[in-house]
């Protein structure tokens, strides 16, 4: 039996019922890392035997009738911004090589009181800046559907454990389309919650105010299912919102009738792909024949949202990324002269470059002179564009956009050209900005196979109508798995 | 024309940001400062006068807790790179 190839909902049942020991799912996942690791590197730090101590912990409990939800002894991958006691958190950069947090992000604990299991911590863009994940200290990761291209970013690592079936689901987060767009490439379903909806406790900060840790899986019941998890107050995260409804499996049904959905004009222009255009209008016109309203209209002030997130971001992050200077944690310059040179070495020689490009953008923005022309220049564009999507939200139920405006690149054709790399991510930094949740769901390949994504975008604490809606479609076409798991490679190399 | 990021400026940021560039960085770096602003300026298209800045989507105010000690001093310096008799050891600053 194909372990890893269930989603995770159904290996929960399987395990439940005693079907499979939970000992026996974490050995599948690391089988089939063994088979697939040298060739994705989709982890940054795996401890196997850390995992299976775990494994037989939670089948006692299991064995008591002590954890008995959906998740109990189900492997799960952490992207390594999110803190794991006793598990090495590196943000796949040099200045937190070898970091063991002392604690645990409120994400993850919800998640091992719920009896998940965690097998490995996901490369990522370093600190979550890049939406290639080529910008890691410990190599890039590549798309399983193709390893020539890259997986997206920034959870690029997350996205492919999950298509690579390393894992049976993942956390990434998400500050402009980190979860929504490397999801798209990798024809798996990420989810962005609302603001403040999952504790950011414990999640190294890029962008204060844009950051949130959301589920990715193989499909939209999982995505649910580990919200229903994860989402919680937190009075250990000031931005934490009391919500008032959790259940987001409860909408999990096929029903769109009468749900109006609005498709912003302003967002098939030029520079989407043909084939992404017509995979994500083809989504628009499966839910019609469901029963759903499909209107185009004006969004306005798309083309605004990526200057004005550019700055938030790079002026928080270089604020939040201050930390880092050689004297708590993580990587210290070994030759300096004095505290400041030592603070100034460490960092330079620790971040990479794109991370020193934002804090030096950011420092910039911030500065005595330039923060009104930028920063708070920024702060009013956000919140006209905030009030735009209100706007769209007074007359639409949800939002049907594409994921990213092509499939995914071919790897080493972003980094030179880092403005080309931001505009990429004009679908989906809107949604960081106005605090609403977003949904990328597999809606079809393009020629050269790669997956394409289709995004739903709902108004804030409207998880659940877009939960509905990506259900519905998704029963329309059911699970693609990626080719080099529908071949089989663990089972070519067992033959060897 | 004058240059929109002067070399004083990238000098500037570099102690701002707590980063050393070497040439070779600083060229790169006034390059793409100066060709993301060029991009940022679309915002001056935008008449956003008398709009209030918008640093949260939501009403949010200070949240106060009790100062609870919950992690254990020994796993807080654990990741230290220097330390002595409990404390963070730096290079001598005074």
């Amino acid at each position: 039996m194909e372990l890893m190839q269930l989603t995770a909902v159904a290996l929960g049942k399987k395990l439940k019922a005693r079907e499979v020991s939970v000992r026996e799912a974490v050995e599948a996942a690391y089988k089939q890392m063994d088979s697939v690791e040298e060739m994705l590197h989709s982890f940054v730090t795996t401890d196997k035997d850390a995992a299976l101590k775990r494994a037989d912990q939670v089948q006692s409990l299991m064995m008591e009738g002590k954890l008995t939800g959906p998740l109990a002894g189900v492997p799960v991958a952490v992207k390594d911004n999110i803190c794991t006691k006793g598990f090495p958190t590196t943000c796949s950069s040099k200045i937190l090589e070898g970091f063991m947090p002392p604690y645990t992000a409120e994400a993850v604990n919800r998640l091992l009181q719920a009896g998940a299991v965690v097998i490995g911590k996901t490369n990522m863009d370093e600190f979550a800046m890049g939406s290639t994940t080529e910008t890691s200290a410990y190599g890039i990761t590549r798309n399983p559907w193709n390893t020539a291209h890259v997986p997206g970013g920034s959870s690029g690592g997350s996205c492919t454990a999950v298509a690579a079936e390393e894992c049976s689901f993942a956390l990434g987060s998400d500050t402009g389309g980190s979860i929504r767009q490397p999801s798209s490439f990798c024809g798996v379903t990420g989810l962005k919650p609302t603001y403040g909806t999952v504790s950011r406790y414990g999640l190294i900060a890029y962008g204060s105010s844009l950051d949130q840790i959301g589920p990715i899986a193989k499909d939209v019941t999982d995505c649910a299912t580990i919200l229903d998890v994860i989402a919680a107050h937190d009075s250990k995260d000031s931005t934490s919102v009391k919500r008032e409804h959790y259940d987001f499996t409860s909408a999990l049904m096929d029903d769109v009738e009468g749900l109006r959905i609005g498709i912003p004009r302003d967002y098939f222009i030029d520079g989407l792909d043909h084939e992404v255009k017509r995979a994500v209008l083809f989504v628009a016109e499966e839910l019609r024949k469901k029963g759903a309203v499909v209107e185009e209209f004006d969004l306005s002030l798309v083309e605004y949202a990526i200057p004005a997130y550019y700055i938030i971001a790079s002026a928080e992050a270089s604020s939040n990324l201050a930390r880092f200077d050689g004297v708590k944690y993580g990587y210290r310059a070994k030759e300096y002269e004095g505290l400041h040179d030592m603070y100034k070495k460490t960092r330079s020689e620790g971040f990479g470059q794109e991370v020193k490009r934002r804090i030096l953008l950011g420092s910039f923005v911030l500065s005595s002179g330039y923060y009104d022309a930028y920063y708070i220049k920024a702060l009013k564009t956000k919140a006209l564009i905030k009030q735009a999507f209100d706007k769209a939200f007074g007359h639409y139920d949800i939002l049907l956009a594409p994921a990213a405006p092509t499939t995914a690149p071919e790897i080493g054709r972003s980094l030179s050209d880092p403005m080309q790399m931001y505009l990429g991510d004009i679908y989906t930094i809107s949604a960081n900005l106005a605090g609403i949740p977003g949904i990328s769901v597999p809606c079809g390949t393009d020629s050269k196979g790669l997956p394409i994504g289709v995004q739903l975008l709902g108004d804030c604490f409207q998880e659940k109508t877009i939960i509905r809606a990506a259900y519905a479609f998704e029963q329309t076409r059911g699970y693609q798995r990626c080719p080099l798991c529908e071949k089989g490679v663990s089972r070519v190399e067992e033959t060897i | 024309m004058t240059e929109r990021i002067t070399d004083e400026i990238i000098e500037y940021v570099g102690i701002l940001a707590k980063l050393e560039l070497s040439g070779e960085e600083k060229k790169q770096a006034k390059q793409d400062m100066t060709r993301m602003l060029d991009y940022m300026d679309k915002l001056n298209e935008l008449d956003t006068d008398g709009v209030e800045p918008m640093s949260h989507v939501f009403p949010v105010s200070n949240v106060f807790r009790e100062d609870v000690i919950v992690e254990e001093e020994a796993e807080i310096l654990a990741n230290a790179p220097a330390k002595k008799d409990g404390c963070f050891m730096v290079p001598k600053s005074v």
